[in-house]
């Protein structure tokens, strides 16, 4: 292993100080000085399908403290969407709402109470619309339409064929068909989305918006106010969280506070409350999964074909993108020779589906995973034995693993994964499972997953870096790429600093400002290590080497022959001949060519678009992959269902930051585990039940179990250092790990999440009765 | 009269406004974070004569003569406290947003245990939601406090 000085390091993180003492902030924490800055709220609609005949503004407009009111058709018929056919969207709805809450109107007024006021005194004449609201029966023919042009409402779809799975399933000793579903999660960050916007009458836009890929929201901006982007301001506050959906995108409120500012020559700020955000956000995609899985006697697996309905809600969003995440990597990490997808995403009136944290896959996965291991138990093999047998090799350094459907691994841990997480006594010990303990009966699971990293799509794809080296030996890494809390930023620092040979504390990194970083894609399918590092460390190593040639002519050597450690600079063949850092960084600066020490670098990865339609090739640049144990106990009675313990195999190449990687696979396992057991939007027709913390349960400390992590190194040599993901593939692999051990636990496979204490108890009354009736061991 | 952090301010507040609105809009102290505003999430927990509270549910009139403590208070100087140290130490953190309520959460625990077990220390944060984290390095960095703060 290389040696490094930096990278690897369990070192803080750079942002962690203002965090702590509540110095860094946030959208909301934004202000103007009182008398000028106005607060915007919006006005919502109550029917989930409606067409709007008219608003009727003027009693709004007539309160006192109100300075300006908007309706959808002020935007002038534009719309936006994830791509040029998708753009079906409007700020805010004109001619009709297609779901619940969906915003028609906006105000500034003077406080945010006043603005409040005034949007009740807004009148909607509404005709209300027959609505639909599951996704099988909107495909019908004569379902209500939800969007007039498109016929039987499917908003995507997708067909492929790899192999022939038919042949193969005719073929097969063995073929399973079973239907699951996923659960309207939510990404369930605390920050509440908020925008702080100026439109300055000479022609500029500046907005302080929480945006985790605040470039999208750039270009949203420059197309809907029909400014050029050079006068497009988004300057990034500290995030508070991401996972993707609602802050990759931008909103009613965005485009409000923007356009009320610029009809009001004022400042405006919106803060959504978190009612609202929980009723409107773009969640997770419902998705069933119809799952057909054939395997030979020995358990090999000869062809999965999925057919997936994803419940779209009102409009299509970045949907294109995740039913081919959804297909696409259903080829990893187990090798099938035979792969058919059809998938729909179609609309209807509920909420927007869209991007979470495990974004696609984690629901065809979970389906594949659990399916895979019923085929397994009705082969008598083992669960262990079942992956090892199907698990895709390491690939010989120097050579690529093809999948049927031409996604490329260059390094593939999931077997090291799997044999790392079976030796641990909690595996070990699974002869004697089910155990039951009074009420509960405990059990232990097993999954084994992918994620891609340096994810790709349809339009810019690569990041770019500045390393500007300061006279006094500190340095600028400037890039255009978002830490939404992930840790970015510091693994960002750390590669600079690995590059240049000085310490971290000697990088200062820039957020967000589109006035000067450069143009990024944004924080989304863990691109921004792999990508935006790749970026840093060639715009590190160009300055390095601009810094290198000063001090060869220095001391009249050749610069290959000058090293940088530890903040020394000296020369390999000569270390007498030596310099701090500093002085070498002050020679460069004043004596040298007279030219600025500047490193620039742009990632090449992964600059090919995605194809969309056949799904032919890699949806990222490298892959992650995931083995994970969970340990479980049901209490028969009531059905609930207590975790204590994960054990968590990850292959996200060369760690960079182990402290942050620990915290994503940490963190991504506990959201995957609400979304197993807890998290759901309870929808009555359209209408979001739980749009509360209290009700739409996340996991608390008190429900968190104690997590063992395991290293599975692979170097990968498509990332900087040879990393790869580490912030999604725990919400991909904890699903189908807790729904192993609940089996294990049971005997019964659940295949809905989330997985209630309701479903439990009655699942165990009517599949196991003999586990509920006595207290002896099953 | 209301004091935050040592330093008393006599302020005249409409009734319906919470302290977090006060400590917030009127003391400019944006540390404190308003997550849903309904006492669920805990972002906006302060001390309030020594008990934790969430800001968003208490009215600022009751706030009136008491002594309240901010994520802005803990810090002598440049020198954290030794529950924000630790959270920086052990990846306590990750967007920030749950932390300053966490922390004080983890302060008056420590305050009243200054070794507590690993329960204690989940259910002391029971009240603070963290959608990164996991927990799990908060709990790791509580328990290092633990090790660092006199107890009283």
């Amino acid at each position: 292993m290389a040696e490094f000085s930096v990278i690897g390091e369990r070192l803080p993180r750079v942002d962690a100080r203002e965090k702590v003492t509540g110095k860094a902030k946030y959208a909301a924490d934004y202000s103007f000085p009182k008398p000028d800055m106005l607060w915007c709220k919006l006005s919502r609609s109550p029917y989930p399908h409606a067409r709007i005949l008219n608003i009727d503004t003027s009693a709004a407009e007539r309160l006192s403290g109100v300075k300006a009111v908007v309706t959808g058709k002020d935007f002038g018929g534009w719309t936006w969407g994830w791509m040029p056919a998708t753009r079906d969207e409007p700020p805010l709805a004109v001619d009709k709402v297609r779901y619940m809450a969906e915003a028609v109107a906006g105000v500034a007024a003077i406080d945010e109470d006043t603005a409040e006021e005034a949007c009740e005194l807004i009148k909607v004449d509404y005709e209300e619309l027959p609505s639909v609201f599951d996704p099988e029966k909107a495909m019908k023919d004569g379902a209500p339409k939800v969007h007039d042009y498109v016929k039987n409402n499917i908003s995507v779809e997708y067909h492929w064929n790899f192999g022939d799975a038919d042949k193969a399933f005719a073929e097969s000793y063995i073929v399973r068909e079973d239907r699951f579903k996923t659960s309207r999660a939510t990404h369930g960050y605390l920050e509440p989305p908020a925008i702080l916007a100026y439109y300055d009458p000479t022609g500029y836009i500046t907005v302080w918006a929480a945006k985790q890929s605040p470039y999208f929201h750039y270009r949203h901006l420059s197309a809907c106010f029909k400014l050029p982007l050079s006068k497009i301001r988004v300057i990034q506050p500290f995030i508070g969280g991401g996972f993707g959906g609602t802050k990759n995108d931008s909103l009613a409120g965005d485009f409000c506070a923007v356009l009320l500012s610029k009809l009001t020559g004022r400042p405006v700020k919106y803060v959504e409350s978190m009612e609202e955000e929980l009723m409107t956000s773009r969640r997770r995609h419902s998705m069933i999964v119809y799952s057909k899985m054939g395997a030979k006697k020995d358990g090999a697996l000869t062809a999965i074909h999925h057919r997936v309905i994803a419940d779209g809600g009102g409009y299509t969003a970045v949907g294109p993108l995740s039913i081919y995440l959804a297909g696409f990597a259903t080829t990893l990490p187990y090798k099938l020779p035979n792969f058919k997808y059809d998938a729909y995403r179609v609309f209807t009136n509920n909420p927007i589906g869209a991007a979470m944290r495990g974004h696609g896959i984690t629901h065809t996965r979970f389906a594949a995973e659990i399916q895979m291991e019923m085929i397994a138990e009705e082969l008598g093999i083992d669960p262990v034995e079942m992956r090892m047998r199907n698990a895709i090799d390491n690939p010989k350094p120097g050579t690529v693993y093809e999948t049927i459907n031409k996604v490329t691994l260059k390094t593939c841990g999931i077997k090291e994964a799997i044999r790392k997480v079976a030796e641990t006594p909690i595996w070990r010990d699974r002869d004697r499972t089910p155990v039951k303990e009074g009420d509960i009966s405990w059990g232990v699971g097993l999954s084994g997953t992918s994620y891609l990293g340096g994810a790709r799509q349809m339009g810019h794809q690569s990041c770019a870096a500045i390393v500007r080296i300061c006279e006094d030996g500190t340095v600028n890494l400037i890039t255009g790429a978002t830490d939404c809390g992930q840790g970015s930023d510091t693994v960002l620092c750390m590669i600079a600093a690995e590059e240049l040979g000085i310490e971290l504390k000697d990088i200062d990194i820039k957020r967000v400002d589109t006035a000067y970083t450069p143009v990024d894609p944004g924080s989304y399918g863990s691109r921004v290590t792999i990508l935006a590092g790749q970026a840093t460390q060639k715009a590190a190593r160009e300055a390095k080497k601009q810094l290198l040639e000063a001090a060869a002519k220095t001391w009249q050597v050749a610069p290959e022959d000058i090293e940088i450690r530890h903040r020394k600079v000296f020369v390999v063949s000569d270390p007498e001949k030596s310099m701090p850092f500093g002085k070498l960084a002050r020679i460069a600066c004043y004596s040298g060519t007279g030219a600025v020490i500047l490193g620039t670098g742009y990632s090449s990865y992964g600059v090919e678009p995605l194809d969309l339609t056949n799904g032919i090739g890699n949806g990222g640049t490298s892959y992650s992959f995931t083995a994970q144990l969970a340990k479980v106990g049901v209490d028969i009675e009531t059905g609930k269902i207590t975790v204590t313990n994960f054990t968590i195999a990850s292959d996200c190449g060369r760690l960079l930051s182990p402290i942050t990687a620990e915290g994503q696979i940490e963190g991504g396992a506990i959201q995957g585990l609400g979304q197993t057991l807890y998290e759901d939007f309870v929808m009555d027709k359209g209408k979001t039940l739980n749009p509360s913390f209290l009700d739409y349960k996340m996991p608390l400390s008190m429900d968190v179990p104690d997590i063992e992590l395991i290293d599975v190194v692979t170097d990968d040599p498509d990332g900087p250092f040879g990393a790869k993901e580490a912030s999604e593939g725990s919400i991909v692999s904890t699903p189908p790990a807790v729904v192993s051990a609940i089996h294990n636990a049971t005997g019964i496979w659940f295949k809905e999440l989330p997985i209630t204490p309701e479903k439990v108890v009655k699942a165990l009354r009517e599949k196991a009765p003999e586990l509920v009736g006595n207290g002896n061991s099953p | 009269m209301l004091t935050v952090n040592g330093k008393s301010y006599e302020l005249s507040v409409s009734p319906w406004r919470t302290l977090l609105e006060v400590i917030r809009e009127d003391l400019g102290l944006t540390g404190t974070k308003e997550g849903c505003h309904l006492g669920e999430c805990g972002a906006c927990t302060v001390i309030m004569d020594g008990k934790t509270v969430n800001s968003c549910l208490v009215l600022a009139t009751e706030a009136d003569g008491k002594q309240v403590t901010t994520i802005e208070g803990l810090a002598d100087g440049d020198k954290l406290h030794p529950v924000q140290q630790a959270f920086v130490d052990h990846g306590g953190l990750q967007c920030g947003f749950c932390t300053p309520g966490m922390i004080m959460s983890a302060k008056v625990l420590l305050d009243e245990k200054p070794d507590p077990s690993k329960e204690e220390i989940k259910r002391a944060i029971a009240g603070n939601m963290c959608r990164c984290t996991g927990y799990t390095k908060i709990i790791e960095s509580i328990k290092a406090a633990a090790g660092n703060v006199e107890g009283k």
